[in-house]
């Protein structure tokens, strides 16, 4: 029993001294200014030769640390301000972003090649994030469905959608757990100021079904996804027709999705410099190449967002089938921050109480 | 008694008794720094203000009428959970237990797989049975509260059949048929002789299936739907979305305060139990010998197989169905999804990690948790025991979070380490193992040791003769539960800042997450590798702790 317990004392120990060792020698490269450490959403994805080219570019490794969604991501950031998880944070977007600046977590800069940015998508005078990419919130139709069903037309604004025709054909997400829904809920918002929760209301009269997140919407009860759901029209993105494309074996000619471009709401995502950063050189030089020409062309199929520097060639299957919508749904970063939970408080009892 | 003290062995005895107090210590200093600061650190930042405890928000969970109903639907779901796991679970326990049906061991393996299912795969099954379009739909169960439970039953009926059925299978029949003998009715014989003995072990299930119920966040979100909300789902909205620490953490002082409480009823209600005869297990089981029985042998299997196997079946199904029609390219393509990516590996290499981590966090849980295990049935207190439950009872948002704010200085700066994934895990793992381990400790018969002592053994080897074996069993049957554990977490891992090595869990959450039916596929055909993995264990596991004995 004693050599047990002695032999559990010495297994317990090495897996606890390992453990305490292994981030020891990152803060020691850190230091060094040879790693650099991004911080970012579940969703964030890149491709191994990007990468490995900014390391042979600055000798500088990235580490990649993920923080849950972007809601969660951005609270963990304003709850370790001045102790960073990192050195830069990527992927706060429109709605999140008052949040961010006004907790002050960001140091300004000025990254090389903002000046090929949309005006539309700087969305911080002061530079303590910079645009990387945009990725519409927006609803998305099973093409296969209204082809089948000759007497439904395809729905073309966010009016239609009220109409008897389309009842019990509509799936949205929760604004409360879904960053897709509530980008929806803010489009509703910018489209019909002070009288949305009047839509709503249509919408609920018009049985459209809500659900907490995006796989139960589109995997669950959307007839296009994954699942085999009974509802055609669903809150998605832009850029669902090309993914849905590229994920398809074999690759079909049409898409099986298409996207109401009246409903997009514009999703800007960035990045900053984290304050507090070990290795801020490395951080700036990490924010300047997300808008180099080789990690803005990679990002369409690793991300499905679309780049933010104009001129950025876009894969062919986005060339194909990803509709942009020309003049989206908007709405400023203040706003949101001093509204989003009142009203997402409001949506909750307009829409399931 | 006067004898003269041997110096040298007394320094052993000094050295021994010091290293077996460490090791008592270490479980506890484990919890201590890994649970108990971190919770404490973010419940803190919520509740003090101005170096002021303030308890407004506590209370504010019992005065608002809407959080008011939260309380009371959490307790309300866990509770209704808890009775039916346990009515379609204890049938199963029994004829596992006791009767030898063909194909134990597969049984045993299939009813532990939905433990390593991540929510969101299990919600896509569930939903493609009961929502509209779907063969259940006229159930009306989709996004109800009927789904929640039934999805809690799918998970937690393996904690039953294993706590209950792993004491049942070794109880000695003879005391039951003693008792027939003497006159006794079946059903009294069963009350009199053998519940006595179950009544632990199933008040550990329960207990175990309320925590899990009661603390559940992704079925509540997949299944239930926005109308749904509960503790943990309010912490979750609070911490992640809203940021509001101050009403997260008066949810989280009465989500604490709540468990506490069930766990000293818990505590108080298996007081008494009786040491139990254990025997080598099957020595027990026969086959069914009336077609009385056989229908008997059925009707408790059906319930359970239904609730279990029909979302399993599903899943199969769904990943072996491709644009093609039936065949295996969902599976091929888990080498190679998605292309070329740094972070969103293929499935292939995800599961290396999760293997990795699975060991780590099985080393760790099994270890801790043996130790702890043995110094809580040696002590009368019970506060201990308590405490080494209570991680399965604590929100995960508060624990992730609390690892954020609190571990980050020095030695302890794990955050972004990949330590803190295994560590996370074995924070849920230790309480089952704890749990597993003392209903077969405190059951060795103390006469076993009394007889080995009078026949010359010393406490040594009484220790490593009569209790080594019976906790190495017990042990192993809690590694396997152990690594199910690690091999599906996803809920505390989902809220702490995890490195680049991406479970497998993580990857199929990843894959749903996106459009186009090869992810979803790929998606499918990865939760069918892991319900593989999961059911290759428990094979083993039951391979390895102890042969089938035979009657003598």
């Amino acid at each position: 029993m004693r050599r047990f317990l002695s032999l559990l004392v010495v297994a317990v120990t090495t897996v606890a001294s390992v453990s305490l060792a292994a981030p020891a020698s990152g803060v020691t490269a850190a230091a060094t200014g040879k790693t650099v450490t991004l911080v970012t959403h579940d969703s964030f994805a890149v491709s191994k030769p990007v990468l490995a080219a900014f390391t042979r570019k600055t000798g500088i490794t990235v580490k990649v640390v993920q923080a849950g969604d972007a809601g969660a991501m951005v609270n963990q950031a304003v709850l370790t301000k001045g102790k960073p998880l990192g050195d830069v944070l990527f992927g706060v977007d429109t709605t999140f972003l008052g949040r961010a600046l006004d907790a002050g977590i960001f140091t300004p800069y000025d990254a090389v090649g903002l000046d090929k940015v949309p005006a539309g998508l700087q969305l911080d005078p002061q530079h303590r994030v910079t645009p990387i990419d945009f990725g519409d919130v927006c609803i998305n139709y099973d093409t296969k469905y209204f082809a089948k069903n000759k007497s439904v037309a395809v729905p073309q604004t966010l009016d239609d959608l009220t109409k008897p025709e389309y009842r019990g054909l509509f799936v949205v997400e929760n604004p409360a757990t879904s960053s897709p829904g509530l980008a929806f809920l803010l489009a509703t918002v910018a489209r019909y100021g002070d009288n949305w929760r009047r839509y709503w209301q249509q919408l609920r009269a018009n049985d459209v079904q809500v659900v907490n997140g995006w796989e139960e919407a589109y995997n669950g009860s959307f007839t296009a996804g994954g699942g085999k759901g009974t509802r055609p029209l669903v809150v998605s993105y832009a850029s669902s027709p090309p993914a849905a494309v590229y994920f398809s074996d074999p690759r079909p000619s049409k898409s099986p999705v298409g996207t109401l471009l009246d409903s997009c709401f514009r999703q800007v995502e960035l990045a900053g410099v984290l304050d507090g950063a070990a290795n801020p050189t490395g951080a700036r030089k990490l924010v300047d190449f997300m808008l180099t020409k080789k990690f803005q062309a990679d990002m369409p199929l690793q991300m499905f967002v679309f780049p933010a520097v104009t001129g950025t060639p876009l894969p062919k299957v986005f060339e194909d089938f990803a509709e942009v919508a020309p003049n989206p749904l908007s709405m400023t970063a203040e706003r949101i921050n001093a509204n989003r939970e009142q009203w997402i408080d409001q949506w909750t009892q307009t829409v399931l109480r | 008694m006067d004898r003269p003290v041997d110096p040298d062995r007394a320094a052993v005895g000094v050295v021994a008794r010091a290293t077996r107090t460490a090791a008592v210590a270490l479980p506890f200093a484990f919890l201590a720094v890994f649970f108990v600061y971190p919770v404490a650190t973010i419940v803190g930042r919520g509740l003090v203000v101005d170096g002021h405890v303030d308890a407004g928000p506590v209370l504010d969970v019992v005065r608002d009428a809407g959080l008011r109903h939260v309380l009371w639907f959490t307790v309300e779901q866990a509770a209704l959970s808890t009775l039916l796991t346990l009515a379609v679970g204890l049938p199963v326990a029994w004829v596992l237990a006791r009767v030898a049906v063909p194909g134990r061991t597969f049984l045993w393996a299939a009813f532990t797989v939905p433990f390593v299912l991540p929510t969101v795969v299990v919600g896509v099954a569930f939903r493609s049975l009961l929502a509209p379009g779907g063969p259940l739909d006229g159930l009306g169960l989709d996004q109800s509260l009927g789904a929640i439970l039934l999805a809690h039953v799918f998970f937690n009926v393996a904690v039953v059949v294993r706590a209950v059925g792993t004491v049942w299978e070794r109880l000695d029949t003879r005391q039951e048929d003693a008792a027939r003998v003497l006159g006794a009715t079946r059903a009294r014989a069963w009350y009199e002789v053998t519940w006595p003995a179950l009544r632990p072990a199933v008040l550990a299930a329960a207990a175990l299936v309320f925590l899990f119920s009661f603390t559940a966040f992704g079925t509540i979100l997949v299944l239930g739907g926005p109308r749904f909300a509960t503790i943990e789902t309010e912490i979750y909205r609070s911490t992640a979305q809203l940021l509001d620490l101050r009403a997260a953490a008066g949810l989280a002082v009465v989500q604490f305060l709540f468990v506490v409480a069930l766990l000293l009823v818990v505590g108080w209600l298996q007081r008494g139990a009786p040491a139990l005869d254990l025997r080598a297990r099957a020595a027990s089981a026969r086959p069914p010998r009336s077609a009385r029985e056989r229908v008997g042998v059925v009707a408790a299997l059906t319930p359970a197989a239904l609730v279990v196997g029909l979302p399993l079946a599903v899943l199969v199904a769904r990943a072996f169905d491709t644009p093609g029609g039936v065949g295996v390219a969902n599976f091929r393509a888990l080498g190679t999804l998605p292309e070329r990516s740094a972070l969103f590996v293929p499935p292939t290499e995800a599961l290396r990690n999760s293997v990795l981590f699975a060991l780590v966090a099985t080393v760790l849980a099994v270890g801790l948790g043996t130790v702890a295990a043995l110094a809580v049935t040696g002590s009368r207190r019970a506060i201990w025991e308590l405490l080494l439950t209570l991680p399965l009872g604590v929100s995960a948002v508060t624990v992730g979070f609390g690892f954020l704010v609190a571990l980050d200085e020095g030695i302890l700066d794990l955050r972004g380490s990949w330590m803190l994934v295994p560590i996370s895990h074995a924070l849920v793992a230790m309480p089952f193992v704890v749990r597993l381990l003392t209903p077969t400790l405190r059951g060795i018969d103390p006469r076993l040791r009394e007889a080995a002592a009078v026949l010359g053994a010393t406490p040594t080897r009484v220790r490593r003769e009569v209790d080594l074996p019976i906790v190495a069993r017990a042990a192993t049957v809690a590694a396997g539960f152990a690594a199910a554990i690690s091999l599906g977490e996803f809920g505390a891992t989902a809220f702490i800042a995890r490195p680049d090595r991406p479970t497998l869990p993580v990857v199929i959450f990843r894959l749903v997450g996106q459009p186009g039916t090869t992810n979803f596929g790929a998606a499918m055909a990865a939760s069918v590798v892991l319900m593989v993995l999961a059911a290759a264990i428990v094979v083993a596991v039951e391979c390895l702790r102890d042969p089938v004995a035979t009657e003598p």
